[in-house]
C-alpha cells in the first residue's frame, strides 16, 4: 500500500483540564473516502480542526506524504493542500457564486494602472467547475443565497478541488440537508474521490457514511474505537460503536433500527 | 487568455447549449436590469426631481445657480456617504464622522492660523491625525470585539469634547477665523477650495447661455463661475469607491468581511485589515469634507459636522445598503446623497416651512428601505 496522503498518529489534545482527544489515529489515502463517525462530543470537531491546523495537538504527530509536519495556522494547512468545508460557514449568501468561488484568490486582470478582477475568466471557470459537479447555474452572478443547502456545499467543495486540495475535510455536510440534496452531496463526494483526492467525511449518520465510505473510523469519548474497511462491518455494528455499545439495545427495540 | 479558455472549453466540456434545466425559470432581461441594489435610490431620485420640478420650477431651483446650490449640498453628503457606505458593507458603523469633521477643521485652523504653519502642512497634519484616529477606531473594534456602534459612539463624544477643549484652550473661542487669508495662494488649499472650468463658465456667460451679474462689483461675471472642487472630490470619490468595490479583489474582500467575517477568514481573506482600512477611509472622507468646508467658509468651528454621521448613514441606506453589512452600492449611496441634498434645498426653493424637511426625509427613507428590502430578497433568495 502506498503512503497515505495524511496520517495522524496518537493525537492528543487537552483544553486545560479537559482531555478532548486521547490518542486518535487516522490515515487518509489518495482517492478514498474515510468516514469519521461519532456521537456529539466524541471529539470529531476537535480532531478535524487539528487536521486543518486550527488547533495544534498537545501530543502526537501529523505525517504529510510520509513526512512529519506541524501546522501552526489554518493557512499553513490550506497551503499544504488540506481544505476544510465547514457545514454552515462555507459560503456567504449575499454574494454571487463567482465572488464566493474565488474569495481570497480572485484572478487579476491589468487595465492600465488598475488591477481589476478578471470576471470573464472567473465566471467561465465557475460555470465549468459547477457543471462538472453536476450543478447548472442560471448565471454565475446569482447570489449563493438562492442556492439550496446541498448546492452551497457543492460550490464549497468545487472551490476546494479547483484550488488544488489534496485532502478534503467535510464537516457534517449532510446533516442539515433533505433526502435529494443529501444524495447530490454524496454523489459529489464520489466524483471528488475519483479525482484522487482523499476525502474525510464527518458524520453521525451511518447510512450516509455507508453510502460513500471506503473506510470507517469511530470516535468515542476522545478515542479511536477502531477502523474498518468497507464490507468488513455492518451498519448496525457501526451504530453500536458510535453509541458506546450501551443504550443501543433498548433503542433498537423502540425505534426499529431507524436511527 | 480568458478568451482562449472560453473557446477551447474544459476537457469534460461546459454545459451544452440545448441542455436547459427545466426547473429554472427564465428571468427576463428587463427584470434582471431592474433588480439591482441601486433601484430604490434611482426611483427615489426620479421621484424627488419630478416632485420639485412640479412645485418649484419657477423658483430658480433649476437655474445654473440653483443647480450649483443643491449640487454642492449633495456633494457634501456624497463625500461622507462613500466612506460610510464602504464601511457599512464591510460590516461596521462609524458614528464619529460628524465629530471627526469638527475635529479636522479645528486642527487645520489651529495649525494654519493660530500656530502660523503653511496651509498645506496644516492640511496634511489634519489628514495624518484623522487617519490615525480612524485606525484606532478600527483597531479597538477588532481587538475588543465590541460592536463598532459602541466604540465609535465613544469617539463621537471624545472627539467633539476634544475639539471644543482645544479651540477654547488655544484661542478662547470655539470659532477660529482667518483661514481664507492663510489659504491664499496655497497649492493644497486650492485642491480643496478652488474651482475648475472657470474659463468655460466665463465663455458661457459671454455667450448668454448662463446669466451674468448686471450690477455690483462683479458685474459682467457669470453667476456661476466654475465647478467647486468639493463637487470634483465627490465625483472622484464615488468613482473610486465604485470601482474599488465592484471591480477589485479588495472590493470582494469588503463584501466578504461584512457578509460573514468567519467564512471569509476560513478562505484566507484578511478581514481585520480590510475593516481597519475602511475605518481609516471613512476618517479620510470626513477630513476631505472638513477641509473643503473650512476653506470655503474661511473659518473652523467646534460644532461643525453635527449629525453628519446619521445623514451619511441615511444616504447609504437609501442607496440600498444593508445595515448588517455585506451588501450595498456606492452609486446607490451617491444617489441617496443627491436625494438628501435636493430635498433639503428644494424645500427651501419651494418656500416650504423648513421643519417639514425632516418629515419629507423620513418618508423617503421609509419608502426607499421598503423597496430596497424587496429588491434584496429578490436578488438573494432570502425568505
Amino acid at each position: 500500500m502506498s503512503t497515505p496522503l495524511i496520517e495522524l498518529v496518537d493525537i492528543e489534545k487537552h483544553f486545560g483540564s479537559v482531555i478532548a482527544l486521547n490518542g486518535v489515529s487516522v490515515s487518509v489515502n489518495a482517492g478514498e473516502c474515510h468516514c469519521l463517525l461519532g456521537d456529539n462530543g466524541a471529539g470529531k470537531s476537535t480532531f478535524i480542526k487539528t487536521m486543518a491546523g486550527v488547533h495544534q495537538p498537545t501530543r502526537g504527530k501529523i505525517m504529510l506524504d510520509g513526512k512529519q509536519v506541524v501546522f501552526s495556522t489554518a493557512r499553513h494547512a490550506i497551503d499544504a493542500g488540506i481544505a476544510t468545508v465547514y457545514q454552515d460557514l462555507a459560503m456567504i449568501p449575499l454574494m454571487s457564486v463567482t465572488r464566493n468561488f474565488w474569495m481570497g484568490r480572485e484572478p487579476i486582470r491589468k487595465v492600465g494602472p488598475l488591477r481589476l478582477i478578471d470576471f470573464e475568466h472567473a465566471n467561465q471557470v465557475t460555470m465549468d467547475e459547477m457543471a462538472r459537479m453536476g450543478i447548472r447555474l442560471r448565471e454565475p452572478g446569482q447570489a449563493v443565497g438562492t442556492l439550496s443547502g446541498g448546492e452551497r456545499q457543492t460550490v464549497a467543495i468545487a472551490r476546494s478541488v479547483y484550488f488544488g486540495a489534496k485532502v478534503l475535510i467535510l464537516d457534517e455536510p449532510t446533516s442539515a440537508l433533505g433526502v435529494r440534496q443529501t444524495s447530490n452531496v454524496l454523489a459529489t463526494i464520489d466524483k471528488v474521490r475519483k479525482k484522487g483526492i482523499g476525502v474525510v467525511f464527518i458524520s453521525h449518520n451511518v447510512r450516509h457514511a455507508m453510502a460513500v465510505g471506503d473506510r470507517f473510523t469511530v470516535l468515542n469519548r476522545g478515542q479511536t474505537l477502531g477502523t474498518a474497511k468497507r464490507g468488513e462491518i455492518k451498519p448496525e455494528e457501526l451504530q453500536e460503536l458510535m453509541a458506546g455499545g450501551q443504550e443501543l439495545a433498548t433503542l433498537e427495540g423502540s425505534l426499529g433500527g431507524t436511527v | 487568455m480568458s478568451q482562449a479558455d472560453t473557446q477551447t472549453g474544459s476537457p469534460n466540456g461546459g454545459p451544452p447549449e440545448e441542455d436547459v434545466d427545466e426547473r429554472i425559470r427564465e428571468v427576463s432581461s428587463l427584470r434582471k436590469a431592474l433588480v439591482r441594489p441601486e433601484l430604490g435610490s434611482i426611483c427615489g431620485a426620479v421621484l424627488v426631481f419630478v416632485f420639485f420640478f412640479l412645485i418649484a420650477r419657477d423658483s430658480g431651483m433649476f437655474s445654473p445657480e440653483g443647480i450649483l446650490n443643491w449640487s454642492v449640498v449633495s456633494a457634501q453628503f456624497a463625500i461622507i456617504a462613500v466612506g460610510a457606505c464602504l464601511l457599512m458593507i464591510a460590516g461596521e458603523f462609524d458614528l464619529s464622522v460628524g465629530s471627526m469633521i469638527g475635529f479636522s477643521g479645528i486642527i487645520i485652523a489651529l495649525f494654519s492660523v493660530t500656530l502660523g504653519y503653511p496651509m498645506w502642512l496644516a492640511i496634511i497634519i489634519a489628514f495624518v491625525v484623522a487617519l490615525g484616529i480612524g485606525w484606532l477606531n478600527g483597531y479597538l473594534v477588532i481587538r475588543t470585539g465590541l460592536p463598532s456602534f459602541i466604540v465609535t459612539l465613544a469617539f463621537l463624544y471624545i472627539l467633539r469634547g476634544l475639539t471644543i477643549f482645544i479651540a477654547i484652550k488655544t484661542t478662547n473661542k470655539t470659532i477660529i477665523g482667518g483661514v481664507r487669508d492663510a489659504a491664499e495662494g496655497d497649492w493644497l488649499a486650492a485642491v480643496f477650495g478652488g474651482k475648475i472650468f472657470k474659463g468655460l463658465f466665463v465663455w458661457l456667460g459671454d455667450q448668454g447661455i448662463i446669466s451674468t451679474f448686471v450690477a455690483g462689483n462683479r458685474a459682467g461675471e457669470p453667476v456661476v463661475d466654475g465647478i467647486p472642487m468639493l463637487i470634483v472630490w465627490a465625483i472622484g470619490l464615488v468613482i473610486f469607491g465604485h470601482i474599488l468595490l465592484t471591480r477589485t479583489r479588495f472590493g470582494n474582500w469588503i463584501f466578504a468581511a461584512g457578509g460573514d467575517a468567519q467564512a471569509a477568514r476560513y478562505t484566507g481573506v484578511p478581514v481585520n485589515r480590510v475593516k481597519i482600512l475602511m475605518f481609516m477611509f471613512t476618517a479620510f472622507c470626513a477630513t476631505v469634507f472638513a477641509t473643503c468646508q473650512v476653506i470655503e467658509f474661511g473659518s473652523a468651528a467646534a460644532d461643525r459636522g453635527l449629525l453628519k454621521e446619521f445623514e451619511a448613514i441615511i444616504s447609504v441606506v437609501i442607496g440600498g445598503a444593508l445595515l448588517t453589512g455585506g451588501y450595498g452600492s456606492v452609486v446607490g449611496a451617491a444617489l441617496g446623497a443627491l436625494i438628501f441634498g435636493v430635498v433639503q434645498q428644494g424645500l427651501f426653493f419651494a418656500g416650504v416651512e423648513s421643519s417639514l424637511f425632516r418629515v419629507f426625509l423620513g418618508v423617503i427613507l421609509l419608502l426607499a428601505v421598503i423597496l430596497n428590502t424587496y429588491i434584496r430578497r429578490t436578488i438573494t433568495g432570502e425568505r
